[in-house]
């Protein structure tokens, strides 16, 4: 355990509140322990008696801004079975908040802000040294999920995600390429990899969804979320039948979601950012370790 | 066979028929998407790196390696030959395979093989061994603005850089890993 580290990440934990604070967004604390995890086909939870812990807040965050919650935030655990390395550990601290009637290109302008007010606080400046080299938080550039595929792989984003390599050119080509000296917004996933996120109404092959990378590092992922509840369900069914098939873990149905869903959900954007990531970057650490209590 | 999941650095594996050594791992997860397992590993044989990028339901072939302690016996005029301590089984190495190694072999140490289907691909000598320096000019005192080592040979005509007061007759330890000179053990 790094104490000088650990001394520096509490610095960036109450920057992280204060800018939220000062923007009008309330700390909210959701249960850690749930009843019926949000069905993912690449990520399980790890099992607690009677229930789960989440694998992230959103579910019950939903539900708050159904209740008019309008802007807020939770920072806190998040646990994520079988996920260790570099930048990963089962249990990791998870910075998730939605604001109702924004759309998540303003989502993430705020971000690129919430992001550069950690660096100050930090370092003392917005242009950081992060193995090397300098990242400066005040440079933000946005580039959809398809350019940089047919960019930095050769292939269009559509045809690797048919063929099967979407994944791999993602790792390999795509995100070594992102944020290397500020941050990038890779926005608008193709269509079938929406997550929660909803269709764009401009063109329906892709979704509202970005993620933002550092130095190659994702720290975030976004969505300008989906609130139809009929097209939530179909989603989440298909995800069901897929975790049957790779013998995943049963999940009861978020039955509290779906009355939210019912209730009706404010159109909103969300993110989820890892915080122990943008520790790693703030503290300059090539591994997760380093900065976090272990 | 070895599962995704067991991959790791040093981990040794088999592809297309020759044995690779796994020397960097990383776990991937690109947002909402697979795990996948990211290697770049060194062709035992060849020396040759390779990249490669595994998903958690790939499969890899684990490679015939067996590691063994064998002694030094004796050379035999084409080739080096050892014993294993245990059986007396006799192997025979080739000058090519050994290198520069071979000049730091003594009768009897126990040397560390990796065997890839019964043939060695790494030998690993006790990292010191003890030479007597059989040649070597003196060390001219005060000459140290200019040089701080000098040429010196051992036995079997080896020559390595020793510092300028070393002198013939000497017996100093030598870093086998790396063919330099390690310390002075005995003065002449």
């Amino acid at each position: 355990m790094i104490v000088a580290n650990l001394k520096k990440r509490s610095v960036m934990l109450r920057a992280l509140r204060e800018f939220f604070y000062s923007r009008g967004f309330f700390e909210a604390e959701s249960p850690m322990r749930i009843p019926a995890p949000a069905p993912e086909e690449y990520i399980e939870s790890v099992s607690a008696e009677g229930g789960f812990l989440r694998t992230s807040p959103e579910l019950a965050l939903k539900r708050l801004l159904a209740a008019g919650g309008e802007r807020f935030f939770e920072l806190g655990k998040a646990f994520r079975s079988g996920e260790h390395g570099r930048k990963h550990r089962e249990e990791f601290t998870i910075l998730e908040y939605y604001a109702a009637h924004w759309d998540y290109r303003r989502l993430a302008a705020f971000t690129a802000e919430l992001f550069a007010a950690a660096a100050q606080a930090v370092c003392g400046t917005e242009r950081v040294t992060f193995r090397g080299r300098e990242i400066d938080f005040g440079k933000v550039e946005y580039i959809t999920v398809d350019e940089a595929y047919r960019k930095y792989a050769g292939v269009s984003a559509f045809a690797a995600d048919a063929r099967g390599d979407f994944d791999e050119l993602m790792v390999t080509k795509v995100e070594p390429e992102l944020g290397k000296n500020g941050i990038a917004f890779l926005i608008d996933y193709p269509a079938n990899r929406a997550s929660l996120s909803r269709l764009s109404a401009a063109d329906p092959r892709v979704a509202e969804r970005w993620e933002v990378y550092v130095s190659g590092i994702e720290l975030g992922n976004a969505f300008g979320e989906l609130v139809d509840a009929a097209e939530q369900k179909r989603r989440f069914a298909a995800a069901y039948r897929f975790r049957a098939e790779q013998g995943m873990k049963p999940y009861p149905e978020p039955e509290a979601f779906y009355a939210a869903l019912e209730q009706g959900i404010p159109e909103s954007s969300g993110c989820a950012v890892g915080v122990d990531r943008l520790a790693m970057i703030l503290c300059d650490a090539d591994d997760i370790g380093l900065v976090r209590w272990e | 066979m070895y599962s995704a999941s067991d991959l790791k650095k040093g981990l040794k594996i088999e592809i297309d028929g020759a044995p690779w050594i796994i020397t960097e791992f990383e776990f991937c997860k690109p947002g909402k998407g697979t795990a996948l397992y990211r290697c770049r590993m060194k062709n035992m044989i060849t020396g040759i790196g390779m990249e490669k990028t595994y998903r958690p339901t790939d499969k890899i072939d684990t490679p015939d390696i067996e590691e063994r302690e064998m002694y030094y016996s004796y050379f035999d005029g084409h080739h080096y030959v050892f014993s294993d301590p245990n059986t007396y089984e006799e192997m025979q190495v080739s000058a090519e395979t050994l290198g520069d190694q071979a000049y730091f072999l003594i009768e009897e140490s126990l040397c560390n093989f990796v065997l890839y289907k019964g043939e060695p691909i790494e030998i690993t000598l006790p990292t010191f061994i003890e030479k007597e320096i059989v040649e070597t000019e003196p060390g001219v005192r005060g000459d140290t603005a200019t040089n701080v080592t000098k040429p010196a040979k051992i036995d079997n005509g080896f020559e390595i850089q020793v510092p300028l007061f070393i002198n013939q007759g000497d017996i100093v330890k030598i870093d086998t890993r790396t063919g330099k000179y390690a310390e002075r053990v005995n003065k002449a």
